[in-house]
Protein backbone atom coordinates (compact mmCIF):
# COMPACT_ATOMS: atom_id res chain seq x y z
CA UNK A 1 0.00 0.00 0.00
CA UNK A 2 2.62 1.94 0.70
CA UNK A 3 4.65 1.56 -2.19
CA UNK A 4 1.23 2.72 -4.54
CA UNK A 5 0.69 5.43 -2.59
CA UNK A 6 4.35 6.87 -3.09
CA UNK A 7 4.01 6.08 -6.93
CA UNK A 8 1.03 8.15 -7.10
CA UNK A 9 2.40 10.79 -4.93
CA UNK A 10 5.40 10.62 -7.40
CA UNK A 11 3.42 10.93 -10.44
CA UNK A 12 0.59 13.57 -9.53
CA UNK A 13 3.09 16.32 -7.94
CA UNK A 14 4.86 16.05 -11.21
CA UNK A 15 1.99 16.56 -13.04
CA UNK A 16 1.00 19.69 -10.38
CA UNK A 17 4.07 21.25 -10.92
CA UNK A 18 5.08 20.69 -14.24
CA UNK A 19 1.50 21.85 -15.03
CA UNK A 20 2.14 25.43 -12.85
CA UNK A 21 5.50 25.54 -14.89
CA UNK A 22 3.65 25.10 -18.21
CA UNK A 23 1.16 27.59 -17.32
CA UNK A 24 3.42 30.25 -17.03
CA UNK A 25 3.43 30.53 -21.11
CA UNK A 26 -0.15 31.51 -20.98
CA UNK A 27 -0.46 35.19 -22.34
CA UNK A 28 3.43 34.43 -22.66
CA UNK A 29 4.22 32.37 -25.62
CA UNK A 30 6.54 33.45 -28.80
CA UNK A 31 4.00 32.67 -30.93
CA UNK A 32 0.01 32.61 -30.50
CA UNK A 33 0.07 28.92 -31.39
CA UNK A 34 2.73 27.79 -28.71
CA UNK A 35 0.79 30.40 -26.28
CA UNK A 36 -2.27 27.99 -26.85
CA UNK A 37 -0.54 24.37 -27.20
CA UNK A 38 1.34 25.29 -23.32
CA UNK A 39 -2.13 26.52 -22.18
CA UNK A 40 -3.66 23.35 -23.14
CA UNK A 41 -0.84 21.34 -21.61
CA UNK A 42 -1.13 22.69 -18.87
CA UNK A 43 -4.75 22.42 -18.40
CA UNK A 44 -4.44 18.18 -19.51
CA UNK A 45 -1.29 18.07 -16.45
CA UNK A 46 -3.04 19.73 -13.87
CA UNK A 47 -6.12 17.36 -14.83
CA UNK A 48 -4.01 14.35 -14.57
CA UNK A 49 -2.38 15.84 -11.24
CA UNK A 50 -6.29 15.56 -9.96
CA UNK A 51 -6.76 12.42 -11.14
CA UNK A 52 -4.03 11.29 -9.48
CA UNK A 53 -4.69 12.55 -5.99
CA UNK A 54 -8.20 11.54 -6.57
CA UNK A 55 -6.92 8.46 -6.75
CA UNK A 56 -5.31 8.87 -3.44
CA UNK A 57 -8.08 9.98 -1.81
CA UNK A 58 -10.73 7.39 -3.07
CA UNK A 59 -7.81 4.21 -2.58
CA UNK A 60 -6.10 5.17 0.51
CA UNK A 61 -8.78 7.71 2.55
CA UNK A 62 -5.55 10.76 2.03
CA UNK A 63 -6.99 14.15 2.47
CA UNK A 64 -8.64 16.23 -0.82
CA UNK A 65 -7.38 16.51 -3.96
CA UNK A 66 -7.06 20.17 -3.13
CA UNK A 67 -5.46 19.68 -0.08
CA UNK A 68 -2.97 17.68 -1.14
CA UNK A 69 -1.81 20.05 -3.84
CA UNK A 70 -2.06 23.12 -1.94
CA UNK A 71 -1.01 22.54 1.64
CA UNK A 72 1.74 20.40 1.49
CA UNK A 73 5.37 21.52 2.71
CA UNK A 74 7.85 21.54 0.41
CA UNK A 75 9.29 18.73 1.76
CA UNK A 76 6.30 16.62 1.38
CA UNK A 77 6.24 17.07 -2.17
CA UNK A 78 7.68 14.26 -3.88
CA UNK A 79 8.06 15.80 -7.71
CA UNK A 80 11.62 15.71 -9.62
CA UNK A 81 13.60 18.72 -9.68
CA UNK A 82 13.32 18.63 -13.30
CA UNK A 83 10.06 19.92 -13.05
CA UNK A 84 10.09 22.84 -11.01
CA UNK A 85 12.92 24.47 -12.43
CA UNK A 86 12.11 28.12 -13.79
CA UNK A 87 11.07 28.79 -16.98
CA UNK A 88 13.40 31.51 -18.60
CA UNK A 89 13.98 31.16 -22.43
CA UNK A 90 11.69 29.38 -24.37
CA UNK A 91 14.44 26.54 -25.74
CA UNK A 92 14.81 25.66 -22.24
CA UNK A 93 10.82 24.96 -21.58
CA UNK A 94 10.92 23.02 -25.31
CA UNK A 95 13.24 20.99 -23.84
CA UNK A 96 12.17 20.34 -20.49
CA UNK A 97 8.70 19.55 -22.27
CA UNK A 98 10.35 17.06 -24.77
CA UNK A 99 12.65 15.32 -22.15
CA UNK A 100 9.93 15.32 -19.11
CA UNK A 101 6.18 14.37 -21.43
CA UNK A 102 8.73 11.28 -23.04
CA UNK A 103 9.36 9.50 -19.98
CA UNK A 104 5.72 10.57 -18.79
CA UNK A 105 3.98 8.81 -21.96
CA UNK A 106 6.19 5.76 -21.08
CA UNK A 107 5.38 5.49 -17.85
CA UNK A 108 1.67 5.73 -18.75
CA UNK A 109 1.98 3.11 -21.27
CA UNK A 110 3.29 0.50 -18.85
CA UNK A 111 0.81 1.47 -16.13
CA UNK A 112 -1.82 0.58 -18.22
CA UNK A 113 -1.43 -3.00 -17.51
CA UNK A 114 -0.61 -2.36 -13.88
CA UNK A 115 -2.20 -4.88 -11.46
CA UNK A 116 -3.44 -1.95 -9.79
CA UNK A 117 -7.02 -1.46 -11.59
CA UNK A 118 -7.84 2.13 -10.82
CA UNK A 119 -4.45 3.38 -12.28
CA UNK A 120 -4.34 1.11 -14.91
CA UNK A 121 -7.47 2.52 -15.88
CA UNK A 122 -6.38 6.13 -15.47
CA UNK A 123 -3.52 5.62 -17.53
CA UNK A 124 -5.20 3.71 -20.28
CA UNK A 125 -7.05 7.58 -20.76
CA UNK A 126 -4.07 9.53 -19.64
CA UNK A 127 -2.03 8.01 -22.76
CA UNK A 128 -4.04 8.92 -24.99
CA UNK A 129 -4.15 12.86 -24.10
CA UNK A 130 0.17 12.68 -23.82
CA UNK A 131 -0.17 11.55 -27.39
CA UNK A 132 -0.30 14.79 -28.26
CA UNK A 133 2.18 16.23 -26.03
CA UNK A 134 4.98 14.58 -26.80
CA UNK A 135 4.27 15.02 -31.01
CA UNK A 136 4.37 18.98 -30.15
CA UNK A 137 7.60 18.36 -28.33
CA UNK A 138 8.72 16.13 -30.81
CA UNK A 139 7.57 18.79 -33.72
CA UNK A 140 9.81 21.48 -32.25
CA UNK A 141 12.76 19.64 -31.28
CA UNK A 142 13.15 18.79 -34.62
CA UNK A 143 12.32 21.97 -36.52
CA UNK A 144 14.16 24.24 -34.08
CA UNK A 145 17.43 21.74 -33.53
CA UNK A 146 17.80 21.95 -37.70
CA UNK A 147 16.65 25.49 -38.34
CA UNK A 148 19.67 28.23 -37.78
CA UNK A 149 22.78 28.28 -36.05
CA UNK A 150 21.39 30.46 -33.22
CA UNK A 151 18.22 27.64 -33.07
CA UNK A 152 20.71 24.70 -33.27
CA UNK A 153 23.12 26.02 -30.37
CA UNK A 154 20.37 27.23 -28.35
CA UNK A 155 18.56 24.04 -28.32
CA UNK A 156 21.97 21.78 -27.53
CA UNK A 157 22.87 24.38 -24.69
CA UNK A 158 19.44 23.64 -22.83
CA UNK A 159 19.87 19.73 -23.51
CA UNK A 160 23.10 19.88 -21.58
CA UNK A 161 22.15 22.00 -19.06
CA UNK A 162 18.87 19.84 -18.28
CA UNK A 163 20.52 16.48 -19.02
CA UNK A 164 21.01 15.53 -15.33
CA UNK A 165 17.84 17.09 -14.36
CA UNK A 166 16.03 14.56 -16.85
CA UNK A 167 18.19 11.51 -15.08
CA UNK A 168 16.23 12.89 -12.24
CA UNK A 169 13.22 11.40 -13.15
CA UNK A 170 14.45 7.75 -12.46
CA UNK A 171 15.13 8.45 -8.70
CA UNK A 172 14.28 4.85 -7.54
CA UNK A 173 11.96 5.24 -4.83
CA UNK A 174 12.40 2.58 -1.85
CA UNK A 175 9.68 0.55 -3.14
CA UNK A 176 10.86 -0.74 -6.35
CA UNK A 177 11.53 -4.64 -5.63
CA UNK A 178 7.34 -5.04 -4.27
CA UNK A 179 5.96 -2.50 -7.49
CA UNK A 180 7.97 -4.77 -9.64
CA UNK A 181 7.11 -7.88 -8.24
CA UNK A 182 3.22 -7.36 -7.12
CA UNK A 183 3.39 -6.53 -11.30
CA UNK A 184 1.77 -3.12 -10.15
CA UNK A 185 4.86 -0.95 -12.19
CA UNK A 186 7.83 -2.22 -13.67
CA UNK A 187 10.41 -0.06 -12.09
CA UNK A 188 12.24 3.35 -12.59
CA UNK A 189 14.83 1.28 -14.17
CA UNK A 190 12.91 -0.35 -17.15
CA UNK A 191 11.30 3.17 -17.68
CA UNK A 192 14.90 4.78 -17.90
CA UNK A 193 16.03 2.46 -20.70
CA UNK A 194 12.42 2.42 -22.89
CA UNK A 195 13.00 6.06 -22.36
CA UNK A 196 16.69 6.70 -23.86
CA UNK A 197 15.44 4.29 -26.68
CA UNK A 198 12.98 6.52 -28.16
CA UNK A 199 14.19 9.68 -27.17
CA UNK A 200 18.15 8.85 -28.49
CA UNK A 201 16.72 8.46 -32.32
CA UNK A 202 14.55 11.75 -32.24
CA UNK A 203 17.56 13.71 -30.73
CA UNK A 204 19.50 12.30 -33.50
CA UNK A 205 17.11 13.56 -35.79
CA UNK A 206 16.97 17.10 -34.51
CA UNK A 207 20.91 16.84 -35.35
CA UNK A 208 21.52 17.25 -31.05
CA UNK A 209 24.02 15.40 -29.16
CA UNK A 210 22.79 13.51 -25.74
CA UNK A 211 25.43 14.79 -23.02
CA UNK A 212 28.73 12.59 -22.70
CA UNK A 213 29.03 12.26 -19.39
CA UNK A 214 26.65 12.02 -16.76
CA UNK A 215 25.18 12.61 -13.46
CA UNK A 216 21.69 12.15 -12.54
CA UNK A 217 20.23 14.69 -10.21
CA UNK A 218 18.62 12.88 -7.44
CA UNK A 219 16.83 14.58 -4.54
CA UNK A 220 13.33 15.24 -5.46
CA UNK A 221 11.52 12.09 -5.05
CA UNK A 222 12.73 12.66 -1.30
CA UNK A 223 11.22 15.79 -0.54
CA UNK A 224 14.85 17.44 -1.42
CA UNK A 225 13.94 20.29 -3.54
CA UNK A 226 15.68 23.74 -5.33
CA UNK A 227 15.34 26.86 -3.90
CA UNK A 228 12.89 27.47 -7.15
CA UNK A 229 10.38 25.36 -6.27
CA UNK A 230 9.19 27.02 -3.00
CA UNK A 231 8.53 30.49 -4.20
CA UNK A 232 5.92 28.92 -6.72
CA UNK A 233 4.05 27.14 -3.97
CA UNK A 234 3.68 30.22 -2.60
CA UNK A 235 2.67 31.63 -5.63
CA UNK A 236 0.16 28.23 -6.02
CA UNK A 237 -1.65 28.60 -2.95
CA UNK A 238 -1.85 32.49 -3.02
CA UNK A 239 -5.54 32.56 -3.24
CA UNK A 240 -6.52 29.58 -1.51
CA UNK A 241 -4.78 30.24 1.54
CA UNK A 242 -6.51 34.10 1.74
CA UNK A 243 -9.69 32.09 2.28
CA UNK A 244 -11.54 30.50 5.37
CA UNK A 245 -11.30 27.12 5.48
CA UNK A 246 -14.33 25.76 4.03
CA UNK A 247 -15.18 28.57 1.12
CA UNK A 248 -16.79 27.44 -1.17
CA UNK A 249 -15.90 28.74 -4.69
CA UNK B 1 -46.02 13.25 -5.22
CA UNK B 2 -45.61 9.01 -6.26
CA UNK B 3 -41.95 8.76 -8.16
CA UNK B 4 -42.29 7.80 -11.60
CA UNK B 5 -42.18 4.41 -13.16
CA UNK B 6 -38.69 3.68 -14.14
CA UNK B 7 -38.57 3.92 -18.17
CA UNK B 8 -34.97 3.91 -19.53
CA UNK B 9 -36.21 4.73 -22.78
CA UNK B 10 -37.60 7.86 -21.65
CA UNK B 11 -34.43 8.85 -20.07
CA UNK B 12 -31.91 8.28 -22.56
CA UNK B 13 -34.18 10.42 -25.08
CA UNK B 14 -34.23 13.55 -22.93
CA UNK B 15 -30.64 13.04 -22.71
CA UNK B 16 -30.58 14.21 -25.78
CA UNK B 17 -30.95 17.77 -24.78
CA UNK B 18 -28.39 17.89 -22.31
CA UNK B 19 -25.54 19.78 -24.25
CA UNK B 20 -21.75 19.70 -23.74
CA UNK B 21 -21.32 23.37 -23.03
CA UNK B 22 -18.10 23.50 -25.02
CA UNK B 23 -19.79 22.91 -28.04
CA UNK B 24 -23.50 23.77 -27.54
CA UNK B 25 -25.19 21.88 -30.73
CA UNK B 26 -24.28 18.60 -29.58
CA UNK B 27 -25.61 16.29 -26.98
CA UNK B 28 -24.18 14.01 -24.18
CA UNK B 29 -25.82 11.09 -26.31
CA UNK B 30 -24.20 11.95 -29.43
CA UNK B 31 -20.47 12.90 -27.56
CA UNK B 32 -20.57 9.50 -26.63
CA UNK B 33 -20.22 10.39 -22.73
CA UNK B 34 -23.17 8.04 -21.61
CA UNK B 35 -22.21 4.56 -20.83
CA UNK B 36 -25.45 3.51 -18.64
CA UNK B 37 -28.96 4.45 -17.47
CA UNK B 38 -30.10 2.09 -14.42
CA UNK B 39 -32.71 1.94 -11.99
CA UNK B 40 -31.52 1.40 -8.28
CA UNK B 41 -33.72 0.42 -5.47
CA UNK B 42 -34.97 3.75 -4.63
CA UNK B 43 -34.57 5.80 -8.12
CA UNK B 44 -31.66 6.08 -10.91
CA UNK B 45 -28.93 6.06 -11.67
CA UNK B 46 -27.15 7.43 -14.76
CA UNK B 47 -23.34 6.65 -15.70
CA UNK B 48 -21.39 8.67 -18.04
CA UNK B 49 -17.50 9.58 -18.79
CA UNK B 50 -15.49 12.78 -19.47
CA UNK B 51 -13.85 13.31 -22.59
CA UNK B 52 -10.96 14.55 -21.31
CA UNK B 53 -9.12 13.71 -18.47
CA UNK B 54 -8.89 17.38 -17.67
CA UNK B 55 -12.52 18.23 -18.99
CA UNK B 56 -13.55 21.84 -16.98
CA UNK B 57 -16.97 21.31 -17.50
CA UNK B 58 -17.49 18.00 -16.04
CA UNK B 59 -19.31 19.51 -12.62
CA UNK B 60 -21.68 21.65 -14.95
CA UNK B 61 -22.63 18.41 -17.67
CA UNK B 62 -23.11 16.51 -14.42
CA UNK B 63 -25.22 18.57 -13.07
CA UNK B 64 -27.56 19.19 -16.18
CA UNK B 65 -27.83 15.26 -16.39
CA UNK B 66 -28.93 15.08 -12.67
CA UNK B 67 -31.72 18.10 -13.23
CA UNK B 68 -32.93 16.77 -16.71
CA UNK B 69 -34.01 13.31 -15.08
CA UNK B 70 -35.21 15.04 -12.00
CA UNK B 71 -37.42 17.38 -14.47
CA UNK B 72 -38.90 13.60 -15.67
CA UNK B 73 -40.48 13.38 -12.36
CA UNK B 74 -37.62 10.61 -11.08
CA UNK B 75 -36.23 11.08 -7.40
CA UNK B 76 -33.08 10.00 -6.08
CA UNK B 77 -31.26 10.59 -9.42
CA UNK B 78 -27.42 9.71 -9.14
CA UNK B 79 -25.12 10.69 -11.74
CA UNK B 80 -21.55 8.64 -11.80
CA UNK B 81 -18.60 8.74 -13.36
CA UNK B 82 -17.95 6.02 -15.11
CA UNK B 83 -14.37 4.84 -14.75
CA UNK B 84 -14.28 1.43 -16.36
CA UNK B 85 -14.91 2.87 -19.51
CA UNK B 86 -12.48 5.18 -21.66
CA UNK B 87 -13.84 8.03 -23.55
CA UNK B 88 -12.16 8.26 -27.34
CA UNK B 89 -13.56 9.83 -30.43
CA UNK B 90 -15.00 6.57 -31.93
CA UNK B 91 -17.60 7.07 -29.42
CA UNK B 92 -19.25 10.02 -31.02
CA UNK B 93 -21.76 9.26 -32.73
CA UNK B 94 -22.58 9.36 -36.73
CA UNK B 95 -25.25 11.98 -36.12
CA UNK B 96 -22.91 13.80 -33.76
CA UNK B 97 -20.34 13.89 -36.54
CA UNK B 98 -22.92 15.65 -38.91
CA UNK B 99 -23.39 18.60 -35.76
CA UNK B 100 -19.52 18.80 -35.20
CA UNK B 101 -19.46 19.86 -39.35
CA UNK B 102 -22.29 22.03 -38.53
CA UNK B 103 -20.90 24.09 -35.88
CA UNK B 104 -17.68 24.27 -38.08
CA UNK B 105 -15.25 21.68 -36.65
CA UNK B 106 -13.48 19.01 -38.70
CA UNK B 107 -14.61 15.71 -37.44
CA UNK B 108 -12.00 12.39 -36.45
CA UNK B 109 -12.41 9.68 -38.98
CA UNK B 110 -13.10 6.25 -36.89
CA UNK B 111 -9.75 4.93 -36.10
CA UNK B 112 -10.28 1.72 -33.97
CA UNK B 113 -7.89 2.66 -31.10
CA UNK B 114 -4.78 3.07 -34.04
CA UNK B 115 -3.86 6.18 -35.44
CA UNK B 116 -0.70 8.27 -36.37
CA UNK B 117 0.28 11.67 -37.15
CA UNK B 118 -1.07 11.42 -41.02
CA UNK B 119 -4.70 11.15 -39.06
CA UNK B 120 -4.19 13.70 -36.75
CA UNK B 121 -2.26 16.12 -38.84
CA UNK B 122 -4.51 15.81 -42.04
CA UNK B 123 -9.04 16.81 -41.58
CA UNK B 124 -11.78 17.74 -44.63
CA UNK B 125 -12.70 21.63 -44.46
CA UNK B 126 -15.65 21.79 -42.65
CA UNK B 127 -16.69 24.37 -44.52
CA UNK B 128 -16.36 23.96 -47.91
CA UNK B 129 -15.32 19.64 -48.20
CA UNK B 130 -12.28 20.23 -49.61
CA UNK B 131 -9.18 17.49 -48.71
CA UNK B 132 -6.13 20.30 -49.64
CA UNK B 133 -5.86 21.85 -45.99
CA UNK B 134 -3.07 21.97 -43.65
CA UNK B 135 -3.01 21.48 -39.69
CA UNK B 136 -1.18 24.86 -38.06
CA UNK B 137 -1.10 23.75 -34.71
CA UNK B 138 -2.47 20.07 -33.00
CA UNK B 139 -3.51 22.50 -30.02
CA UNK B 140 -6.77 24.54 -30.19
CA UNK B 141 -9.47 26.91 -28.18
CA UNK B 142 -10.30 23.65 -26.18
CA UNK B 143 -8.49 20.34 -25.51
CA UNK B 144 -10.53 18.75 -27.88
CA UNK B 145 -9.51 20.66 -30.85
CA UNK B 146 -6.61 21.33 -33.19
CA UNK B 147 -6.07 24.23 -35.77
CA UNK B 148 -6.01 24.25 -39.50
CA UNK B 149 -6.55 25.89 -42.65
CA UNK B 150 -8.12 25.34 -45.75
CA UNK B 151 -6.32 26.13 -49.28
CA UNK B 152 -9.24 25.89 -51.08
CA UNK B 153 -11.78 28.36 -49.34
CA UNK B 154 -8.67 30.43 -48.10
CA UNK B 155 -10.64 29.57 -43.90
CA UNK B 156 -8.87 28.80 -41.04
CA UNK B 157 -11.05 26.13 -38.86
CA UNK B 158 -10.56 23.67 -36.22
CA UNK B 159 -11.30 20.45 -36.13
CA UNK B 160 -12.37 17.66 -32.99
CA UNK B 161 -9.06 15.94 -32.78
CA UNK B 162 -9.15 12.07 -32.78
CA UNK B 163 -7.90 10.21 -29.56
Amino acid sequence: MEAIKNLLFRMADDELIYGHRMSEWTGMGPIMEEDIAYSSMAQDKIGHALANYSILEKEFQTANPDKLAFFRKENELMNCQLVELSNHEYDFSLVRHFLFDHADFIRYEMLSTSSFAPLAQLSKKIKGELKYHVLHADTWLTRLGNATDESHARMQSALNELWNYALGIFEPSDYEAQLIAEKIFDGEKVLQQKWIEKISPIIEKANLKIPSSSSPVYGGRKGYHTDQLQPLLTEMAEVISSEAEGTEW
Amino acid sequence: MTATVFNQQEIYKSLEEVMDPEIPTLSVIDMGMITGVEETGTGVRVKMIPTFTACPAIHVIKDSIQKKVESLGYENVEVQLDDSIVWDSDRITPNGKILLENFGLGTPKRHCGNFGIEEIAHSKCPHCGSEDTTMNSIFGSTLCRSTHFCFSCKQAFERFKPV
